[in-house]
């Protein structure tokens, strides 16, 4: 806009400024305060109270006693399997469901569809679906992380509109040409909804990567453990002891300090580093979810 | 609509396409239908040893049991204290980032504000969780800041009265960037020869804010806040369970987790799923009023 600012205006336009710069700050500043923390020198981390602006001294026996740890290793090995393994399965069967759902002329499309949305808005509840789980014989199986979420409803939704918004003169001439629908899906609509699919990868990959209830109470097996419930136990519940084991009782204490801060950074950062190369897709997937479908 | 007829033909040029569906079928039917079926434990006194079917029926006594008791008023004012405070204080803040961000004239800087607000969406509930811990414990930099300004240093998830002010802040530091992406998308859709119309009459920025762009984003908020008051009752446990200990029960527990832990630590699994039952039937009465409202006021719903 080509219009002369007045004095307030750019008064106002400072005060923005430094508004968003603060929040910014505010935001940005705890995650950089856990790279500081765990490359800090771990005895002088322990003494020291309050605000870090680099790291206190330079020390990386954090990262070196997390990845010692078996139990590092093998969740993140498990983690990796589940996010890999979730989200193909989850993809599959969440297209199969929305290219149900968007094609027309299907006579028990509709009352399908009414029993698949109901599904988001009442459930039988953790105790049920604990059951469940126990029936299937999934109990301490890294399966149950993965069969129980294989569809979450809200991305489905998601995925059937943007599914709906492919012309149905391409499924129809390729129906002639005398392709199956399995054709059709994977050579057709999935390679044309790829903004789509990526939205629907990103939104799975994250839920998995994250997450962390349903392994407490389904797996019993430490060894079987994803990252986020190493994780848990040792920022939560506090539970250091079993990785600083080793070390003499004093230095023990101040490394399961930044230890802590070490195992953060490990965790989080792949998500941290593959998001800005994603963000161009985030505007899309909430707005497609935020339509009705 | 549904005669043999149909059946046989829609049959006859679909069934490939239902044989497909078989896998997602399999799923809503064991991993959602299955469950439901469970939840008539909620009337039974259930014996894992019995199963379902064997265990003898009690009719609505968990239910009594449960609004009778002392956790009836506790769980559910806490919900309420809690989801209104998130309401109040949790549902204005990405809409006053949205308009912040679009009042900023160099691209840029809008472009490194979104990308860092949106970040602590990505960070696991596990990991806010341990930071919050880390943070507001006695010797965090949190506390260090209070002494700072003269306070005295404590350990504020011990006290009850900081439980639901940790939880919102905490929930506000990491959803009000994402939060902001669909207002930031209906105030792009605003058309711009309003502003330019509005400021050849005369009318200044905060003006055309007041008469332009909230206006244009009105109905995205109504929707989004009706559909926000169809959850008040639908508060997830998992952040509560990671943040609450026995002595902030008092101000921290919800019915959630509530159910989470008569259920799975107390092993009471017919009260518990009576708890849990009382909670998901106010929340989809919940849902389906907010959604007929906003079908009414603004002509957009969820089905």
């Amino acid at each position: 806009m080509a219009i002369k600012k007045t004095p307030q205006r750019k008064i106002f336009e400072i005060c923005n400024a430094i508004v968003l710069i603060l929040l910014m700050i505010v935001t940005f500043y705890p995650l950089l305060y856990v790279v500081f923390a765990s490359f800090s020198d771990p005895t002088s981390f322990l003494g020291y109270n309050g605000l870090l602006l680099k790291p206190l001294g330079f020390s990386t026996a954090a990262y070196a006693k997390a990845f010692e740890h078996p139990l590092i290793i093998s969740s993140y090995l498990n983690t990796i399997f589940i996010v890999v393994v979730g989200v193909v399965i989850n993809i599959l069967l969440t297209s199969i469901a929305a290219y149900f759902l968007s094609r027309r002329n299907i006579l028990w499309q509709r009352p399908i569809a009414f029993l698949i949305i109901f599904t988001m808005y009442f459930s039988g509840g953790l105790i049920p679906l604990y059951f469940t789980i126990q029936d299937l014989h999934l109990y301490n199986s890294i399966w149950s992380l993965i069969l129980p979420v294989a569809i979450n409803t809200f991305n489905l939704m998601i995925m059937r509109t943007g599914f709906a918004s492919i012309p149905h003169s391409l499924e129809e001439s390729a129906t002639i040409d005398g392709a199956g629908h399995f054709i059709i899906l994977f050579r057709i609509v999935l390679p044309l909804a790829m903004p789509t699919v990526a939205v629907m990868i990103l939104y799975y990959g994250v839920y998995h990567w994250n997450s962390w209830f349903n392994a407490s109470i389904f797996l019993k097996d430490q060894a079987k453990y994803p990252l986020q419930l190493v994780l848990r136990s040792i920022l939560i519940v506090n539970d250091t002891s079993a990785m600083t084991s080793g070390v003499d009782a004093g230095s023990q204490l101040a490394v399961s300090e930044t230890l802590k801060y070490a195992v953060i950074v490990v965790a989080t950062l792949p998500i941290l580093c593959v998001y800005p190369f994603l963000q161009k897709y985030f505007v899309k997937g909430v707005m497609i979810g935020a339509v009705k479908g | 609509m549904y005669t043999k007829k149909a059946i046989a033909k829609d049959w006859r040029r679909n069934w490939k396409l239902y044989l497909l569906m078989l896998p997602v079928f399999a799923f809503y039917i064991i991993f959602c239908y299955k469950p439901m079926y469970g939840i008539i434990i909620a009337f039974k006194d259930f014996q894992p040893g019995l199963g379902i079917m064997q265990s003898p029926w009690i009719g609505f006594e968990n239910f009594i049991e449960f609004f009778t008791g002392n956790y009836f008023t506790r769980t559910l004012s806490n919900t309420l204290i809690i989801s209104i405070s998130n309401l109040v204080f949790g549902f204005p803040a990405p809409i006053i980032l949205a308009l912040l961000i679009n009042e900023v004239v160099h691209k840029s800087f809008a472009k490194t504000v979104q990308t860092i607000t949106y970040m602590p969406h990505f960070v696991s509930l596990v990991v806010v969780c341990g930071l919050i811990r880390t943070f507001v414990a006695e010797d965090g930099i949190i506390n260090y800041i209070i002494t700072f300004f003269g306070g005295e240093a404590s350990n504020l998830l011990q006290k009850p009265e900081a439980f639901v002010p940790i939880y919102i802040i905490s929930g506000i530091w990491q959803e009000i960037g994402w939060g902001s992406i669909i207002y930031l998308a209906a105030l792009a859709g605003v058309d711009q020869e309003l502003y330019e119309a509005a400021s050849i009459d005369g009318a200044g920025r905060l003006r055309q804010t007041w008469s332009i762009t909230l206006p244009s984003i009105l109905p995205t908020i109504i929707t989004l806040f009706i559909l926000r008051l169809g959850q008040m009752m639908n508060i997830g446990f998992e952040k509560i369970i990671l943040l609450y200990s026995p002595m902030t029960y008092e101000t921290a527990d919800v019915i959630s987790s509530y159910t989470y832990r008569v259920g799975l630590q107390e092993f009471r699994y017919g009260y518990s799923t009576a708890v849990g039952l009382f909670n998901s039937v106010i929340n989809f009465v919940l849902i389906f009023i907010a959604n007929t409202i906003s079908r009414k006021v603004n002509d957009t719903s969820l089905w």
